[in-house]
């Protein structure tokens, strides 16, 4: 029987290798923006740095299991030996040093890949308004006053300053091949920085499940040219649709794997309509004091984003 | 290993069966007073609740438009003044008393009966008022909030009755004595949550 | 007078779900038919449903826990298939809404019904045994937790014949599963579920709180205690402190629910993301709960098969106790994506990392426990082995996930579900498998037949590789969860692979029964008359298997570490006292079937608005229990002539089953080498 395992045991190890490896046909090992990159070598680092405590203890446990059988009666056999010092302060102090490298790891990145905050780049950057609806995306480019369903289209090499917010349930944007996802949830705003490296097609999809339109949730974010972004702008503002109340109230009644749709114009300050439909999330007016009220309304807006908080998450 | 060493030292009192005042009634009061910090918990997570949407008027009024603090001046000074006669419920049964227990308790059902009256009474006015739940998060973490307090005495008052019943039936027996423990740190601790409540709620919001 | 039930309840025109009501009530026919057949219901009624006894009590737990896992599974294997099949532009053979409900299904079963059962019911057995008490501290309560659990089960259940299961996941996270996104009684099955049987839960975690502190055998330090009653012990406390958070939750979403309050909605100033900081500040200190009771068994196994003591005992409670109370400091890591900002992200990812410290050094202390022993290849060293190596690589994905900026493309990933089922299955499931083959034999005198039980981990053990290695794959392709069918080509070669690997521990499972079955047959030859068949340390194995429902004859004295251990080398075990003394037992009382199933009515009735049955149940209820507490039960002492007489029986048996003094025997591989 004791025989018999360890090949197959061992059988993992190359199975896990071939997980790291092959990894270049895996979209977040082969990312194409910048965020991407930093958060696939993030990982390869955390990874690395643990595997130096995990593959020992593997290691060990078949060692020793074989080592120590029952059948093997030329090793030591020490029945009492349960206490010894040095060994304690030796297992106590390996994961400590480890988890002390991984947690300086943590701290740096977790700061330089905030999503919220703005990426280092001389161009200037794109803003792009997202929605989440019952099960579709809508895109509004405030700068460009148009608007677009399922579909995104930005200059390569620019900063994309997402916006985020839901009109329905709580959802997730991502676009696993640039990088970085972040909630859809109404009545807030999260930001969003992603960049793409080079011009091409990705896969975007809602990362939290939404309900039953949920997998058919997905859009396309393509990555151009200057050119043919502005070539592109152009040409949804040919469209003939616009976003206003009554359209945008049937475009969120719950739909299904909706096909793309393009906006030739869009209200700029849309997005924050939105979010402002939900406003019981901030602080009230209560109602014999109404001056004294909206003006904290106002402040508590900019308190908020300027914590850049989830508005109401427990901080 | 012999048994009398055993029944000396056995910590538990079901081996002390064949004694005559077996008492396992320190290990009932332990395991209540567990699960009274289980309820503990329950509280301050509702607590949290109405922390995080005290503040959520949703254009509806806030603490300061609706309470009236006399009035819950009063609720409370039922609630504290309740505790109170327990407390002389159980040294009318630490002497035996059974009829000063049954009057005691009486008392203090009474006025426990009068807070939820109160409570029930600022409830079904807001309510008509159009302040009910459905009208803001503040006001459905206050009902949620006040709503749980005011269940768990409801509960403490069915409880008393029930107790009430049972001595006035068998007298102050040792599984009485445990009981009428148990129910007098329920009946204190909800004074303490209310104490927290009074503060938070109501003081704050009006503050 | 039906509120919201009407025939229409009842899903006619899924012909899954009706094939799989009707085999369940075929199967309920036979069960019953079988029962009344062999003349068995006042057997299984007066020494089962209304039994007070915890070893009972434990075994029922299991029981339930096994039915639910095939449950649970049956799930599993559905989505798999779905998903396989699901290609290529395919929609699969699962409509949204019933494969929606599939998933949600599966993580409530599997955590709630089938792993808490599990740990509960092993501790139920084990740990007043392992701490030399008579029964647990409150006999009738704990009666009382296990129907309010089978209450929640039944409503999951039937939820399956009549309405609807949830569809918003396991976790239901609002606004989703409030009223205005979830109209139907899905979501209402779920909180009642959980609810009762949570409540049930909280108080198994007072009573064995309660236990532990006043119950242990005369002279037993705390310290003392051994290793698998000391995690139990800490996560009684992670119950006891983290399920009253569950219930509050629950309650809000509850009354979000029926009464149109505000708390977790978008609108008028509701916070649906507190539901998710509330939920995970229970969910993630649950999964503690799950893993420690497993951390325990095995360090029991290790050190009974490497006929060792344990290294570091005191180290293993410390870590135990580190890893409860971080364990509450990190729910934020299940949401990082939240936008909560660096430094709140940063906080949350270190808490969660300084978790696999004690949990490193756990496995070091294993590691340690075999060094230097006589490692016996058992089928729960099999597990334990199984564990240490699959876990290491699980913990390994848990802390890569704690890292914030890896979090973000990885969060809600089929990889996050390779991890968790990595640590559940690798970690929890195998714990408890190898605890229930290790403690088989002290429950029913019997042990569990090897061969099938090492078939069964090998099937496991590679059927959770090949199932899961390639989720964490996917989880790197951008496959997100709770997808129901897949669009990209590049996914399909996993998708049909993770099939395969779920068939394996389909096979894996059937080993199981099989062992089961195999070893009921053959019980007779593998009788454990000594009441030690693995020549353990602890106080469980001083006493006869099954025990006497007395559980020890006289309680033992200033038992230390590995008490039996002690006493079989200094001659004491297996000794007849000078005299024996009436023992004072409680009685059993259906109180908790009677209070479990009307629970079970007052779940229904809410969950259908069946206002005046509501009312109704739960007067019923408070009655039923109102009338067992004026019954003032104080139990009956067992005569000493009676305790003699079972104890002279055994004496007799394990002496002419060995022949010599047993002790004798057995003390000698205990010896210095």
């Amino acid at each position: 029987m004791s025989k018999k395992r360890y090949p197959r045991l061992f059988g993992i190890l190359p199975f896990l290798g071939m997980l790291f490896l092959s990894g270049c046909n895996w979209t977040l090992l082969d990312p194409k923006g910048q965020v991407g990159i930093e958060q696939k070598n993030l990982i390869l680092i955390a990874t690395g740095l643990m595997l130096l405590v995990v593959i020992p203890v593997i290691l060990m446990t078949i060692a020793f299991a074989w080592k120590y059988r029952a059948s093997n009666k030329a090793a030591n056999y020490t029945p009492d030996w349960s206490h010894s010092t040095k060994i304690e302060v030796a297992v106590w102090t390996i994961p400590v040093l480890i988890i002390i490298a991984l947690g300086y790891v943590t701290y740096k990145t977790t700061h330089s890949l905030d999503p919220y905050r703005p990426l280092d780049s001389d161009v200037k950057p794109v803003q792009i308004d997202v929605v989440a609806l019952d099960w579709k995306w809508l895109f509004i480019y405030p700068e460009q006053g148009i608007a677009t369903v399922n579909k995104i289209v930005f200059p390569a090499n620019t900063p994309v300053n997402f916006r985020v917010t839901s009109d329905a349930v709580m959802n997730s944007f991502f676009i696993p091949g640039l990088g970085g996802q972040i909630y859809a949830m109404a009545g807030m705003t999260t930001k969003l920085h992603l960049i793409a490296n080079e011009k091409g097609e990705f896969d975007g999809i809602s990362a939290n499940y939404s309900g039953a339109g949920f997998t058919g949730m997905k859009f396309k974010a393509i990555a151009t040219s200057q050119a043919d972004f502005d070539a592109w702008v152009n040409e949804v503002k040919q469209s003939p649709k616009q976003l206003e109340a009554a359209e945008y109230e049937a475009l969120a009644k719950p739909s299904e794997n909706n096909p793309v749709a393009l906006y030739g114009a869009a209200p700029a300050d849309f997005f924050q309509t939105i979010v402002d439909k939900y406003e019981g999330m901030k602080r009230g007016k209560p109602v014999h004091h109404e001056k004294e009220a909206s003006k904290e309304v106002a402040a508590v807006q900019e308190v908020d984003t300027s914590m850049h908080s989830a508005a109401g998450a427990e901080e | 290993m012999s048994s009398h060493v055993l029944n000396a030292d056995a910590a538990h009192g079901h081996d002390h069966g064949h004694e005559e005042h077996h008492d396992s009634g320190p290990m009932t009061v332990f395991g209540f007073w567990l699960y009274l910090m289980t309820d503990c918990i329950l509280f301050a997570s509702i607590f949290a609740a109405f922390g995080v949407l005290s503040n959520n008027f949703a254009g509806g009024p806030s603490g300061h438009d609706i309470f009236e603090l006399n009035y819950v001046l009063g609720e409370t000074a039922l609630l504290l003044f309740s505790s109170i006669t327990f407390g002389f419920a159980m040294l009318a049964m630490y002497k035996g008393n059974k009829n000063g227990v049954l009057a005691w308790l009486a008392i203090t059902f009474l006025l426990g009966l009068g807070f939820i009256v109160m409570e029930v009474n600022e409830f079904h006015l807001l309510v008509s008022e159009g302040f009910g739940p459905q009208r803001s998060g503040f006001l459905s973490g206050f009902f949620a909030l006040v709503g749980t307090h005011g269940l768990h005495v409801t509960g403490g008052l069915i409880w008393m009755a029930v107790m009430m019943y049972q001595i006035n039936k068998k007298g102050i027996t040792a599984t009485n004595k445990t009981r009428m423990s148990c129910l007098s740190l329920f009946w204190h601790f909800l004074d303490v949550v209310w104490i927290c409540v009074f503060t938070v709620v109501y003081l704050l919001g009006v503050l | 007078m039906f509120g919201k039930l009407s025939l229409d309840a009842i899903p006619y025109h899924e012909p899954i779900v009706m094939v799989t009501i009707a085999m369940i009530a075929l199967g309920g026919i036979a069960l019953i038919g079988a029962i009344t057949y062999f003349r068995k219901w006042t057997y299984l009624w007066t020494e089962w449903l209304t039994s007070v006894d915890h070893k009972k009590i434990g075994v029922m737990y299991i029981i339930v826990a096994m039915v639910m896992l095939l449950r649970g599974f049956a799930d599993a294997i559905m989505m798999r298939t779905q998903l396989a099949m699901a290609t290529g532009g395919g929609e699969g053979y699962l409509p949204p809404e019933h494969y929606d409900q599939i998933f949600t299904a599966h993580g409530v079963i599997m955590i709630i019904f089938m792993a808490m059962p599990f740990f509960t019911g092993l501790m139920n057995i084990v740990l007043p045994l392992q701490i030399g008490a008579r029964d647990v501290a409150f006999p009738f309560l704990n009666s009382l937790s296990f129907w309010l659990l089978v209450s929640g089960v039944a409503l999951v259940n039937i939820s399956l014949g009549v309405g609807e299961f949830a569809k918003t996941g396991w976790v239901a996270y609002p606004p989703l599963a409030g009223i205005q996104y979830s109209p139907g009684v899905g979501v209402d099955y779920y909180i009642w579920a959980l609810q009762i049987s949570g409540l049930g839960t909280t108080l198994t975690g007072v009573n064995f709180l309660a236990t532990v502190l006043k119950m242990r055998a005369p002279g037993m330090k705390l310290m003392d205690m051994p290793i698998f009653t000391w995690t139990c012990t800490w996560a009684n406390i992670l119950i006891v402190a983290s399920f009253p958070i569950l219930t509050a939750t629950l309650a809000l979403l509850t009354v979000d629910r029926y009464l149109d309050f505000h708390i977790f909605t978008n609108e008028l100033g509701g916070n649906p993301m507190m539901y998710v900081n509330l939920f995970w500040a229970w969910g993630h200190p649950e999964v503690y709960i799950l893993i420690l009771p497993a951390f325990g068994v095995f360090s029991e196994v290790i050190s009974t098969f490497t006929g060792k003591r344990l290294f570091g005992h005191k180290s293993m409670i410390y870590a135990s106790g580190a890893i409860s109370v971080l364990g509450f400091g990190v729910w934020l890591h299940h949401f990082f994506t939240m936008g909560s900002g660096a430094s709140v992200n940063t906080f949350f990812g270190l808490a969660t990392m300084l978790i696999s410290i004690p949990t490193g050094v756990k496995l070091f202390n294993w590691l340690f426990t075999i060094y230097q022993g006589r490692l016996r290849f058992t089928a729960p060293v099999c597990w334990t082995l199984g564990f240490m190596i699959t876990f290491s690589i699980g913990g390994m994905t848990g802390v890569l996930l704690a890292v914030p900026g890896a979090d973000f493309v990885l969060h809600n990933s089929l990889f996050v579900i390779a991890h968790f089922h990595n640590v559940i299955i690798g970690g929890a499931v195998f714990g408890y498998i190898a605890g229930f083959a290790f403690w088989f034999p002290k429950a029913f005198g019997f042990t569990l037949n090897e061969k099938w039980g090492k078939a069964a981990f090998w099937f496991w053990i590679s059927g959770f590789y090949v199932a899961f290695m390639p989720l964490y794959a996917l989880g790197f392709m951008g496959m997100t969860r709770r997808l129901n069918s897949s669009t990209n080509p590049a996914w399909e070669p996993y998708l049909y692979v993770a099939v395969i690997g779920a068939v394996l521990i389909l096979f894996g499972i059937a080993c199981q029964l099989i062992q089961l079955y195999v070893s009921i047959r053959d019980r007779k030859q593998n009788m454990d008359v000594t009441g030690d068949p693995w020549n353990a340390h602890t106080l469980e194995w001083s006493t006869s298997s099954p025990p006497p429902f007395y559980n020890f004859a006289t309680l033992p004295v200033n038992a230390g570490l590995d008490a039996f251990t002690e006493a079989k080398r200094d001659g004491s075990a297996y000794k007849a006292p000078a005299k024996y003394s009436a023992i004072h037992m409680p009685n059993n009382t259906a109180t908790g079937v009677w209070m479990g199933a009307l629970i079970t009515v007052f779940g229904f009735a809410m969950i259908w608005h069946i206002w005046w049955l509501v009312v109704a149940s739960l007067v019923g209820t408070i009655a039923v229990f109102v009338a067992h507490a004026a019954r003032d039960d104080q139990g009956y002492m067992v005569p000493a002539e009676e305790v003699a007489r079972i104890e002279g029986e055994r004496l007799k048996a394990m002496g002419l089953a060995t022949g010599s003094p047993v002790h004798g025997a057995r003390v000698e591989s205990f010896e210095r080498v």
